[in-house]
C-alpha cells in the first residue's frame, strides 16, 4: 500500500501544479462500503468519534434510527436508515453510512474557499457554528499514512467496510456483487459514480438502479453546472475581460488622447455668458 | 472657493465629494477583497485584508457600507441623470465621442449619455450584488436557502463584480482622459469653458442663474 497519502494531490486556491512525480503506483486507496451486510450498530460512527476526538451534542429522538439526525462538524460520519418497501411487499430496511465520498474530482475543491458546501454534490461538508472552519471525513488520512485503515474500517463487526486499494476493492465489490445477484439481487451493482470522476469510497448496494433508496444517495452526482461555470470558464474570461478594459482605455489615451478645456473654449463660454447676461 | 469666481463654476458640493470618495474607496477595497476570492492567481491580494479569513469575513461588511454610502449618493444624483431624447443621439453617436469631436454632439445637461448609462449599470450591478451576496454571507445567511441558491448566489454576485469592476475602470478612465473632471470631484469646481464644452445645456441653465445644486 502506498504511504505518501499525505502528498498533496490538489488544493485550491492557486493555479500551479502541485507535486506530480510521486504517483500511486500501487494504486490510489478506496473504502468499500457494502450495505448488504450493515447492521446498522453505528460501531463506526463510534469509531469516528473516538479516533477523531469528536463529541456532538446528546440530541433527542426525532422518531427513527438515525442519531444524531444530520452529519455536523461533529459528526463525520453518520448511518442512515430508509425503510423500503419492495416490488413483492416486504420490507426492506436499507442502511447507508454516510459521509464524505472522497471523489476524484471534487466539487468542494472547485468551489473553495468557503463555499465547499455549494460544491458538493452529496451535502457532505458542515460549518462549524464555533470556528466558521469546514469539517468533514478525512478518510482517516493520519492512519492511512502510518499503513492503517481508516477507524470505521477497524471497528466494523461485520466486514461491510473494508479499506484498501481501489483496484482491490473493485475487485471484492464484484465478488460480492456475483454472490448477492445469486440471491436474487439481480441489480446489485458498486456505486462509483463517474460523473465525479469516481469515488474513494465506494458502496455495495442491492439496488444499484435505485440508488435514491438510500436515504437520497444521487443518483448521477456530479459538480452543477453553476459551480462549474462560476469557478470554470468565467474566471479566466472575466479577468481577461477586465484587463481589456484597463488596455482599451489606455491605448485609448496613447492613441487619441486626452480630451482638453483649451482657451477657445473658454473664449466660447465667455461670450455665450456676455449674450445671455 | 467661491462659486461667484467668474473663473470657476461649482459642480459637486463638499457633502457630495465626500460621498463619492466614501463609494469610491469602498469600492475599491470591495473590487480587491472580491478578486482575491475570485481567482487563484490574485489570492495573494488577501495579504492587504490580513489573509484569507478576514478577507472573507470583511468583504461583505464594507459591501453593506458601500450600498449604504451609494444609497445616499444615488438618491441625490438621481434626479439629473434620468435619459432623455438628446441622450439616446449622444450615445448613438459614439464615435464622436470617443474620437473627442464634440462639435457633432448634441448639447448635454449636467450629465451625458454615457454617465446616465454608467449610474444605471452600478444600480443594476448593486441590485444584485446585493441579495446574491447576502445568500452567500455564509456566516449569517446561507444557512436559510438552498444549495443551489447559494450557487446560483455565487455565480451572480461574481458575475455582477465583475460587470461592475468593468463599468469603473471605464468611469475612472473617462475621468483620466476628460481634462478638468477629477478636480470637479475633488476640489467641486470647473472652469467655464469645460461647463460650455462638456455639457453646454448644464453650462446654460447654471450662468442663467437657475439656481444651482
Amino acid at each position: 500500500m502506498a504511504l505518501q497519502s499525505l502528498d498533496i494531490v490538489r488544493r485550491s486556491a492557486t493555479t500551479l501544479p502541485s507535486p506530480e512525480v510521486r504517483g500511486a503506483h500501487t494504486g490510489q486507496v478506496a473504502k468499500l462500503i457494502d450495505t448488504t451486510k450493515c447492521i446498522g450498530c453505528k460501531a463506526c460512527q463510534v469509531a469516528c468519534m473516538e479516533w477523531n476526538d469528536l463529541r456532538d451534542e446528546i440530541g433527542t429522538c426525532t422518531g427513527h434510527y438515525e442519531n444524531p439526525a444530520d452529519l455536523s462538524e461533529h459528526s463525520w460520519t453518520l448511518m442512515r436508515f430508509a425503510e423500503y418497501e419492495n416490488p413483492k411487499g416486504d420490507l426492506e430496511w436499507l442502511i447507508r453510512k454516510d459521509g464524505c465520498m472522497h471523489c476524484e474530482d471534487p466539487g468542494c475543491l472547485k468551489a473553495c474557499c468557503g463555499y465547499c458546501i455549494a460544491g458538493c454534490p452529496f451535502d457532505i461538508p458542515r460549518i462549524s457554528k464555533k470556528d466558521k472552519k469546514a469539517y468533514k471525513c478525512t478518510l482517516c488520512s493520519d492512519r492511512v499514512a502510518v499503513g492503517l485503515e481508516p477507524a470505521c474500517v477497524k471497528s466494523c463487526p461485520t466486514g461491510a467496510i473494508v479499506f484498501g486499494s481501489k483496484q482491490d476493492m473493485t475487485e471484492h465489490a464484484q465478488e460480492r456483487i456475483e454472490d448477492l445477484k445469486s440471491r436474487g439481487f439481480d441489480q446489485a451493482g458498486l456505486y462509483d459514480p463517474a460523473g465525479v470522476g469516481g469515488t474513494h469510497v465506494m458502496y455495495v448496494l442491492h439496488h444499484a438502479d435505485q440508488p435514491r433508496l438510500y436515504s437520497g444517495l444521487p443518483e448521477k452526482p456530479r459538480i452543477s453546472p453553476t459551480v462549474g461555470l462560476w469557478k470554470g470558464a468565467t474566471k479566466p474570461l472575466a479577468l481577461f475581460a477586465i484587463v481589456a478594459t484597463a488596455a482599451i482605455g489606455f491605448l485609448h489615451y496613447i492613441g487619441i488622447g486626452p480630451n482638453e478645456t483649451d482657451e477657445q473654449d473658454e473664449e466660447g463660454a465667455r461670450l455665450e455668458r456676455e449674450k445671455t447676461s | 472657493m467661491s462659486s461667484r469666481d467668474p473663473a470657476r463654476i461649482e459642480r459637486y458640493g463638499a457633502a457630495t465629494r465626500i460621498n463619492h470618495w466614501i463609494v469610491a474607496i469602498s469600492f475599491v477595497l470591495l473590487a480587491l477583497s472580491g478578486l482575491a476570492l475570485f481567482h487563484p492567481a490574485l489570492f495573494w491580494l488577501t495579504n492587504l485584508f490580513g489573509g484569507g479569513p478576514w478577507t472573507r469575513i470583511l468583504h461583505p461588511f464594507i459591501g453593506c457600507f458601500m450600498v449604504i454610502a451609494f444609497l445616499l449618493l444615488g438618491m441625490k444624483l438621481w434626479r439629473d441623470n434620468t435619459l432623455q431624447r438628446r441622450d439616446w443621439i449622444w450615445l448613438r453617436k459614439i464615435g464622436d465621442v470617443v474620437n473627442n469631436r464634440e462639435q457633432n454632439l448634441p448639447e448635454v445637461g449636467r450629465y451625458n449619455g454615457g454617465q446616465k448609462i454608467l449610474f444605471f449599470t452600478i444600480i443594476v450591478c448593486l441590485a444584485c450584488l446585493l441579495p446574491s451576496g447576502i445568500v452567500i454571507w455564509r456566516q449569517y445567511f446561507s444557512g436559510y436557502f438552498s444549495v443551489d441558491v447559494v450557487r446560483l448566489g455565487a455565480l451572480a454576485h461574481a458575475f455582477f463584480g465583475f460587470v461592475l469592476i468593468c463599468a469603473i475602470i471605464v468611469h475612472i478612465y473617462a475621468g483620466i482622459w476628460v481634462k478638468g473632471s477629477i478636480r470637479a470631484m475633488t476640489r467641486g469646481w470647473v472652469t467655464p469653458g469645460w461647463a460650455w464644452k462638456h455639457h453646454r445645456a448644464w453650462f446654460r441653465e447654471v450662468t442663467k442663474g437657475i439656481q444651482q445644486r
